[in-house]
Order: structure tokens, then C-alpha cells, then sequence
């Protein structure tokens, strides 16, 4: 292998790593502080990016990218205060059938809404052929993109999470739920908070990634599974493992190509994860300890 | 909680019964009922969503006109959501309940390969919108297809390769029945005209980025040319992924790209992209004494009118095989499937979207390769291809 | 089981059987098309109810041993061996003299010579006993999440190998699949006119499906599942296997559902990738999460009702609209399963009726 070409894989799985772990992001956000896996991850990323490219029919990017993402934390907020504020202790599998319920909902109320079709928001820097010669190789402008957005999220969400009060009362409510309730910390609140938070990312990812994959109304969910694949390597629940798990899926699978035909690469992808659970049923970054306190 | 239960199990025996003769049977006098079983939702849903539209479309318009030899036509469209054992279903449904004359659909080769014998042995027309040869060949008494020969298709890019001098080239298909079809052609096909086949890979319909197969086709020195044989819309992204790779080759894609979306999602990195459709997507630039002229113009600004949204040549499909249904029912003047059947093998000369039909007892597609043209994009539109 | 514990099976089976009278004497025998469709399908859901809501085990991979079972007899049944047996070829040889092969025609009348049903009924069942005891070692061993996520892999590698593999049909899938033929005159196949029988086929797997599980609930191993769903370590200290039962449920419910596959694949006269699909395994869950989980009746009469408005094609293209709007409403407001009726409770009178 020539080193143009590794160097070419390699970003090749970066791309693909970048978008995973950002949708990854997500669902971490959310176990965080419920426990519960949000199986409408995905479709946030998806409305986010159909959204955004709706509102740019009249708004310039940068607003339409703004307000898509303010209006998909709404949703995002109005879910959790629906679905599932009231419910009083709910069981994690009862909440999975929900999220999944929701996401089947919303990416049917999408097709009805907005078509079949498929659509995208326009390249940020330069246009659809444009690249960027880095190590003999070329890469899309978008991609740094991509990249930039995912490192500034999980450096803001680290800054948020440790220094500003209420990120450190969401991480109170990860840490033990009844324990946080009595220092006064609402949990509901708190819950509600982490689906905006992760509403937003999601919908941010969707914008950022749409000239790259283009957005579909069924988008979402093949984004959610391998985001969730992702978060689960990585140890659920750590945004930064899910970050290293998502370079590393979005590597090997690139690299995959080189050997294997494309068509089975989900399923070399997959079978490889299933080895590293069997191996480490905590994921590659999780600490067994974590692991073993939140369960069904 | 005994009389919970009993309550309830008396309600649902309710619920079961009305729902069983709830359901009209009864038909009404002096219509004709049409199915068809189209993929609306699911998989491929960018065929059947104008499929179906267009075949609701033109029945509307029918029945308003006075209907086919005074009849009106009663459609019945079922959404397979692209999956043969719906689609199992929902003929069994039509050809037994509804009794129907004809089936319209499926929209995909696979569905239209589990329905095939069903219709068969019920003598039920069968007008498939799927593209894959084996649906007609060989041949079945009750099966027809609408949409171009995949071969046909294949030797229209062959032939414009050779024009080019290229001999080595890249074979890239999704894995639908699409993809799958065109490929088995590529292959089949490629010794005729001393092509040789360098590369080929087969990657998802929901493929979201595709810069790591390109690469490995891109280090491939021989490669001349790419074929891409998809539906699906990562044939916007291979043509992004090429031109970002800063590659310069030839870029052949099927008749899958007779869609403008796909145009405008690949932006700038459609343009020069070369590809056989069929006369829809350049109707205005045919010559006025084109045959197909009126007809191609008159449907896609009807559709275009009715759905605020551009046709696409696999709404065309539809159009085709309701109106050689409606066509062969006026010349039978009857309504009897035998009929009618016998009325569709002997139409010659039908102008349909996707070309002139010619039917005969050997060839229940009737297209020949001269129905496909070859296209190009230029500036962000289509155009015809000519070297 | 009691004697009276099979009551309520007797009863289903006159229910199942009073459908199909009304349906013949209102002339709509057609409904019995989709409810045969729909037996099967509601097979493959008690089996999954079984690890689900007795064992306490999420499986997103469900669909996958239903694909198993159905495209290998599928396979089996369709592939030629003509070319073969004329060049030949030792095993072709040896299944030919043993009797095990089946010629018939086809459409197009050619000649096929293809593996008896029985054989390759056989072979798909043994084939989902080695994947189910293979892929069930390592995977139960997980859990929550991490279950959920490995299930659901095992789902994805099934439906890409089925979609990638040629002899598999790719995206097409395999069509012409021949009948199965029971006994003499007893056919499982797709015909109109074998309808009836078909439907009674379908009906009586169901029962004896249901039977049987409902007797291994009630027997020593429901009691060892119900104590690993409450807790498996306390199960574990108390003595029971707790891998091993786990283990096994899980490869009884993997045949329940490649029964199902084979068996409606049959009928079907063919098998696509989509049944093997995530959106499949999926909905399965969700019917026995609706049906109440640890409930066998919930779990068959939501199975019937769902998969029969569906495969009527009841709500158009609004079908998994309605399939998520429901989920959402019985899981917010029914957790415990819209029927929440532990019906051989009542004939029990166990002390755990709620």
C-alpha cells in the first residue's frame, strides 16, 4: 500500500469516525444523567439537518444552522416533558420501546413532511468538488469541518460538565439520582436539560454532516445504530471514549475496504465489535466498575 | 379480574367480527378494478413515491374524462414498503378479494419475482415497474414490464465507450435489486464489446460517504472509466467522492440518474457525468417531430403541476404501465384479463414515456435499445449526450 | 401441567378454529391468508416472549434466526443439482440414491432436482441450534445495554451476509420456492386452493408451540427463569444454572423463530432480505413488550392483531406511523401490556395473580 493511499484511507476513516462519534456524543449525553439509551438519537440528526436545510430556502447558513438547531432542542425538550417527565420510575426497557417508538414517529412524520426526496445544505467553504491536498492527499474542506465541530463539542461539553454549576449538577445526577435529589438538584429538570443538550448536538452534527451524506427522511436510523455501536465501544457514558471508538470504527472500516468487499463491511465492522464486547463486556474504554453499577 | 377478562375477550370477539364484514365487497356496477402494489414507503421509496403518484394521477384524470369504454376504473393502491412479503400479501389480497384485472407494480425486482407466479396462476396481468430482465425472460403468459431493458442499457454506455477509447473500467453497484441486475449485465455483457471489468464493488444503499472504495479504485492504474449502477442517492455521493479525490475519469452511471435531485445534491461534481434514460428528463430539446414529444411533455407538466415537484422517469414507468393497461383495454373492448392480456402482447407501436412499446409474444417489455438515449449534465441540467 | 392447564389452549384452538368456520360462512376465506402469515409470525413471537419476559434477556436479533431458518430451506429447496449429480459429485450422489432429492418443474417448465423439504427442514433447524448455542455463549453472558447492542449486531451480520451473499439472492431474495409437503396430501404451500389447509397447519404449530411453552413455564425451569429475571445473582446462590437456562431458552425460542421462517417461506413461495431486516427484530420486541412481556397470551394476541392490520395493508403507508404511535401509548400508559391478563392464573388460582 503506497503511503497516498493509506494516508487516504486514513482520512477516509476519519470522515466516517467524526460523524459517529458525534451522533455517539449524543446518546452518552442522555444515559448520563437517565441511564436510558435514546434509540431517537439518530432522527434528532436527521431533523436537524432537514430543518436547517428547509430554513435556508430564506435564511443565510449560519442562522438557518442557528434556529434549526434551537428548534430541534425544543422538540428535544418537549419529548422529555410528553414522554416521559412523568413517568414515575420507569424500567430501561420501557424506555428503550419508547425512544424507539419516537423514532419510528418522527422519521414517519419526516417522509410525510418533507418526502422521500433527498436533499442537503450547501458545502460551508467551497463546493462540491473542492479539496484541501494534505500528505499527498485530498480532502474535502467539509471533513475539517466535521472534525472542528465534533472537537469543539466534546471540549465545550468536558469545560460544561466540570466548571459550570449546572453541568456539575448533571453530573450529580449521573452519579447517584437519590443522592442528588436531596442536595436539592432537580432530577426531572436535569433530564430535561441532557434531551436539549443532546437535541442540539444531534441536530448540529445533522447540519454539519448534510452536504457530506446528504439527509434523508431514513437517515437517522442506520446514523443511530452505529452511533450506538459507538458509544457502546467506547464505554457508554464517556463522551471521550466515544470519540476514540468512533475513529477507530470509522479506520477500520475504511481500512476494511482494502480486503474485504465492500458489501460485507457493516458486517466485518459489527462481527469485530462483537469480539472486543465478548472480550470486554464494558467496552474498550469503560471501567468494569462503571459498567457493573448501571444496569437493567 | 374474571370479568376483565371475559369483557375483554367478548369485546375483541367483537372487534374481530365487525371488522370481518365491515369490509366492502360489494362491487359497485360498471367499474373495473386496477391494483397496484408500489413501494411508497421503505427502501425505494424514490420509485413508487412518483410511481404511485403518477398512477393515481392518471386515473383520476381517466375516470374524469368518462372512464375506459365507459367504465371507471377503481384503483387500489397497497404500499409494499419495498418487501416481498408484503407485496406476497397484498396480491394474494387483490387477486382474490378484489378480484382486479391487473396488477401495476411492484416497484422492485425482488417483489416482482415473488408475485410472478402468483399472478400466473391466477391469469392476472401483471405490468411490473422493476427494471431487471428476468422478470420477462423468459417469458411468463401474464408478466410484462414497462421499464428499459438493463441490457439495452449496458450496450448504450458500451458502445459510447468504445466512441471514447476506453477498455479497462470500474464496475460500482448498490446492493438493491437495482444494483444487483445491472451488475450480473455489466458483467454479461462486457466481452461483446472487449471491455474488460478491472474492478467491481458492491456497497450499501445507505451509504453515506463512499472516499475509501474510491481510493481503492482510484490506485488501480488501469481503471479508465467508472460505471456506477445504483438508485439509490449515493450516486450523488460517488461522483462527490471521485471529484474530491481530484480524479478526472469518465463518470457512466445507469438510468438510476434520471433523477434531477440527485443533480443537484452532486452539484458541480455531476457535470460531464454520461448516462442512458429514457427521453423524459430532455423532452424539450427533442425535435418537434420527435414521437414522443407530445407525450413526454404533456406528462411531466401535468405531473409537475399536480405534485410541485420535478418528474423523474421512474414516475414514468408508472405512466407506461397504466396507460398500455387502459390502452390494450380500449383496442380488447373488454374487460376479460384474456383479453386484454392478448391485446397487450399484440400492441405495437405504443408511445410510452419510456419509448415506443412494441409487444409480441416473445418480448413483454416491447422496448428496444433505441428507447434509451444517451444523456449528459450540463450546467446543472440534463442534456443529450453527443461525441 | 394440570390437565386444566391446557383449557385455555383448548380454547384457543376452538377460537382458531371458529375464525376460520365464520370466515367460510361469510365467503371471506381470503382473511385466512394473512392469518396464516400471521400464525407464524406470532410463533416466532411467544418463542421471543419466552426469553424476553421469562428469562429477562433483550434480543434485537430475532429476525436473524427467522432468516436463518427460512433461507436455508429456501436454498436447500430451490438450488439445482442437475448439473451436479451429472458431473458427479459424491455428497450429490449419495443424497440422490438415499431418496433425499426431489425433482419437479418450474415455471418456465424446466426440470429441477432439488433437496427434499424434510431434509432441508431439518438441516435449518440444526443449522439455527449451532449459530443460536455459538452466538448464545458469548452474548448472554452480557448485559443491559450491552446485550441489546451485541443482539442487535448479531441481527446486522445475518441481514448484510443475506444481502451480500449471491446464492442468497442479494437484494431479490429467493423466489419459486417449492411446497412442503407434510404427508401425503398435507401440503405447505401457497396455493389458493390449499388455503384452509394451510391455515390448520399453521394453527396447529401455534398450539403445540404454545403448549409446550407454556408447560416449561409452569414446570421446574420457569420457575429458575422467573428467579433469574428477579435477580441472577440471588438465582445463582440459591443454585441454579443460571447460564445454562438463559442458554437454552435462548436456543428453544432461535427454533421457534427459524420454524417460523422455514415454514413461512413455504407458504410464501419465497424469502427477501427484509425479513431478516433491524426494523424486523425491532418489531418484534416491541409486540412482546406491548403484550406484557412475561406474558405468553398478550405477546399471541398482539402478535395476531399487529402482523394481520399490517399484512392487510390496514394503514396504507402510515403503517409504521401507527405501529410507533402505538408502542408509545401502550408503553406510557399500559406498561404492563395492553392485556394484562395472566390468564392461567385465573384458572390456577396462583398466588401471584395481580
Amino acid at each position: 500500500m503506497t503511503s497516498q493511499l493509506f494516508f487516504q484511507y486514513l482520512f477516509a476513516g476519519i470522515t466516517y469516525g467524526s460523524i459517529y462519534a458525534i451522533v455517539a456524543i449524543g446518546f452518552n449525553i442522555i444515559y448520563n444523567t437517565t441511564g436510558i439509551i435514546n434509540f431517537a438519537q439518530g432522527e434528532f440528526v436527521m431533523l436537524g439537518g432537514m430543518i436547517a436545510i428547509s430554513l435556508h430556502a430564506m435564511l443565510p447558513l449560519p442562522l438557518a444552522i442557528g434556529l434549526a438547531v434551537i428548534i430541534t432542542m425544543v422538540i428535544g425538550a418537549l419529548i422529555e416533558i410528553i414522554f416521559i417527565r412523568w413517568l414515575q420510575n420507569p424500567s430501561v426497557l420501557r424506555m428503550i420501546i419508547i425512544t424507539i417508538g419516537l423514532s419510528i414517529l418522527i422519521r414517519e412524520a419526516a417522509l410525510h413532511l418533507w418526502g422521500e426526496g433527498v436533499r442537503s445544505l450547501p458545502y460551508f467553504n467551497g463546493n462540491e468538488i473542492s479539496t484541501i491536498r494534505i500528505l499527498d492527499t485530498n480532502i474535502s474542506p467539509q471533513v475539517l469541518w466535521v472534525i472542528a465541530v465534533c472537537a469543539i463539542i466534546v471540549a465545550l461539553l468536558s469545560l460544561f460538565f466540570r466548571f459550570t454549576s449546572l453541568g456539575q449538577e448533571m453530573r450529580a445526577c449521573a452519579a447517584n439520582r437519590l443522592a442528588a435529589t436531596l442536595c436539592g438538584i432537580s432530577t426531572k429538570n436535569m433530564v430535561t436539560f441532557s434531551f436539549m443538550l443532546s437535541a442540539g448536538i444531534g441536530a448540529l452534527a445533522g447540519c454539519v454532516v448534510s452536504p457530506i451524506t446528504y439527509t434523508q427522511y431514513d437517515g437517522g436510523t442506520p446514523l443511530a445504530i452505529k452511533g450506538f455501536t459507538v458509544a457502546v465501544l467506547g464505554g457508554l457514558g464517556n463522551s471521550m471514549a466515544a470519540v476514540m471508538a468512533g475513529l477507530l470504527l470509522g479506520i477500520i472500516e475504511s481500512f476494511s475496504v482494502s480486503v474485504v468487499p465492500l458489501a460485507f463491511q457493516d458486517a466485518i465492522s459489527i462481527a469485530l465489535l462483537l469480539t472486543i464486547l465478548f472480550v470486554r463486556p464494558h467496552g474498550l474504554f469503560g471501567s468494569k466498575e462503571a459498567a457493573g453499577l448501571k444496569e437493567f | 379480574m374474571k370479568r376483565f377478562f371475559l369483557s375483554t375477550v367478548t369485546l375483541l370477539a367483537l372487534w374481530a367480527m365487525a371488522t370481518f364484514f365491515a369490509m366492502p365487497t360489494a362491487a359497485q356496477a360498471k367499474t373495473i378494478k386496477v391494483g397496484a402494489i408500489l413501494a411508497e414507503t421503505g427502501g425505494a421509496s424514490f420509485l413508487g413515491g412518483p410511481e404511485a403518484r403518477t398512477v393515481r394521477m392518471l386515473v383520476d384524470k381517466i375516470n374524469a374524462a368518462g372512464g375506459v369504454n365507459g367504465d371507471t376504473i377503481e384503483l387500489i393502491v397497497k404500499d409494499s414498503a419495498s418487501t416481498p412479503e408484503k407485496a406476497i400479501s397484498f396480491a394474494k389480497q387483490l387477486i382474490e378479494e378484489e378480484k382486479v384485472l391487473a396488477i401495476l407494480g411492484p416497484s422492485t425486482s425482488g417483489e416482482t419475482m415473488a408475485i410472478k407466479q402468483l399472478c400466473e396462476d391466477s391469469k392476472t396481468i401483471l405490468l411490473s415497474c422493476a427494471a431487471a430482465e428476468v422478470i420477462v425472460n423468459p417469458v411468463a403468459k401474464y408478466v410484462f414490464k414497462t421499464p428499459q431493458k438493463d441490457s439495452d442499457a449496458v450496450k448504450k454506455i458500451y458502445m459510447a465507450m468504445q466512441q471514447m477509447g476506453i477498455a479497462k473500467i470500474a464496475v460500482l453497484a448498490d446492493n438493491t435489486g437495482f444494483g444487483k441486475a445491472g451488475k450480473e449485465q455489466l458483467e454479461a455483457i462486457a466481452p461483446e464489446f472487449k471491455i474488460q471489468i478491472v474492478a467491481a464493488e458492491v456497497y450499501d444503499k445507505a451509504a453515506t460517504d463512499l472516499s475509501a472504495v474510491i481510493a481503492k479504485i482510484k490506485a488501480n492504474q488501469d481503471v479508465q472509466a467508472v460505471v456506477n449502477w445504483s438508485i439509490v442517492p449515493a450516486q450523488a455521493i460517488l461522483a462527490k467522492n471521485i471529484r474530491q479525490a481530484d480524479w478526472n475519469v469518465p463518470i457512466f452511471q445507469s438510468h438510476g440518474f434520471g433523477n434531477i435531485k440527485y443533480v443537484e445534491a452532486a452539484g458541480v461534481a455531476a457535470e460531464g457525468i454520461i448516462f442512458p434514460a429514457g427521453r423524459l428528463l430532455v423532452a424539450d430539446t427533442l425535435p418537434a417531430d420527435h414521437p414522443q414529444k407530445s407525450v413526454l411533455i404533456q406528462y411531466r407538466d401535468e405531473y409537475e403541476a399536480t405534485f410541485k415537484e420535478t418528474a423523474s422517469t421512474f414516475g414514468g414507468h408508472g405512466y407506461d404501465a397504466i396507460m398500455i393497461l387502459v390502452n390494450a383495454m380500449k383496442t380488447a373492448k373488454s374487460n376479460d384479463s384474456e383479453k386484454v392480456r392478448v391485446a397487450i402482447e399484440n400492441m405495437k407501436g405504443f408511445v410510452g414515456t419510456g419509448g415506443i412499446f412494441n409487444f409480441s409474444p416473445t418480448d413483454h417489455n416491447g422496448l428496444d435499445i433505441d428507447s434509451f438515449a444517451m444523456l449528459t449534465v450540463k450546467d446543472g441540467k440534463f442534456a443529450l449526450y453527443t461525441k | 401441567m394440570k390437565a386444566r392447564g391446557y383449557l385455555p389452549i383448548l380454547m384457543l384452538a376452538l377460537v382458531l378454529a371458529g375464525v376460520e368456520q365464520l370466515t367460510s360462512w361469510t365467503s371471506t376465506v381470503y382473511f385466512l391468508t394473512q392469518m396464516t402469515m400471521t400464525t407464524y409470525y406470532a410463533l416466532l413471537v411467544i418463542g421471543l416472549c419466552l426469553v424476553m419476559g421469562y428469562a429477562g434477556q433483550i434480543s434485537l436479533g430475532h429476525a436473524g434466526f427467522f432468516a436463518i431458518g427460512g433461507y436455508t430451506s429456501a436454498v436447500l429447496t430451490t438450488f439445482d443439482l442437475t448439473p451436479l449429480l451429472a458431473r458427479g459429485n459424491g455428497a450429490v450422489s449419495l443424497l440422490s440414491a438415499a431418496g433425499l432429492l426431489v425433482s419437479r418443474d418450474n415455471l418456465y417448465g424446466e426440470t429441477l432436482l432439488s433437496v427434499n423439504p424434510w431434509l432441508a427442514c431439518v438441516t435449518a433447524i440444526i443449522l439455527t441450534i449451532v449459530i443460536a448455542f455459538f452466538i448464545g455463549i458469548p452474548v448472554l453472558k452480557l448485559k443491559g445495554h450491552y446485550l441489546a447492542m451485541a443482539t442487535l449486531g448479531f441481527g446486522i451480520i445475518i441481514y448484510r451476509v443475506a444481502l451480500a451473499t449471491e446464492i442468497f439472492g442479494e437484494a431479490d431474495g429467493i423466489s419459486d420456492v417449492p411446497g412442503f409437503p407434510l404427508l401425503p396430501g398435507v401440503i405447505v404451500s401457497g396455493d389458493f386452493s390449499n388455503r384452509v389447509q394451510n391455515y390448520y397447519i399453521a394453527c396447529v404449530l401455534l398450539l403445540i408451540g404454545f403448549a409446550l411453552l407454556q408447560n416449561l413455564i409452569d414446570s421446574r425451569v420457569g420457575r429458575a427463569l422467573r428467579a433469574i429475571h428477579g435477580s441472577e445473582e440471588a438465582a445463582n446462590a440459591m443454585g441454579v444454572d443460571t447460564a445454562r437456562y438463559k442458554l437454552y431458552t435462548f436456543v428453544l425460542s432461535a427454533v421457534y423463530a427459524a420454524i417460523a421462517g422455514i415454514f413461512l417461506t413455504h407458504y410464501n413461495g419465497g424469502i427477501g432480505p427484509s425479513e431478516a431486516g433491524i426494523m424486523k427484530s425491532v418489531r418484534y420486541v416491541a409486540i412482546v413488550a406491548i403484550g406484557g412481556m412475561a406474558n405468553l397470551w398478550g405477546a399471541l394476541v398482539m402478535a395476531g392483531l399487529l402482523n394481520f392490520l399490517s399484512l392487510r395493508g390496514m394503514f396504507g403507508s402510515y403503517d409504521d406511523a401507527v405501529f410507533g404511535v402505538i408502542l408509545i401509548v401502550i408503553m406510557l400508559f399500559a406498561p404492563q401490556g395492553l392485556l394484562r391478563l395472566q390468564l392461567w392464573h385465573l384458572f390456577k388460582k396462583s398466588p401471584r395473580d395481580s
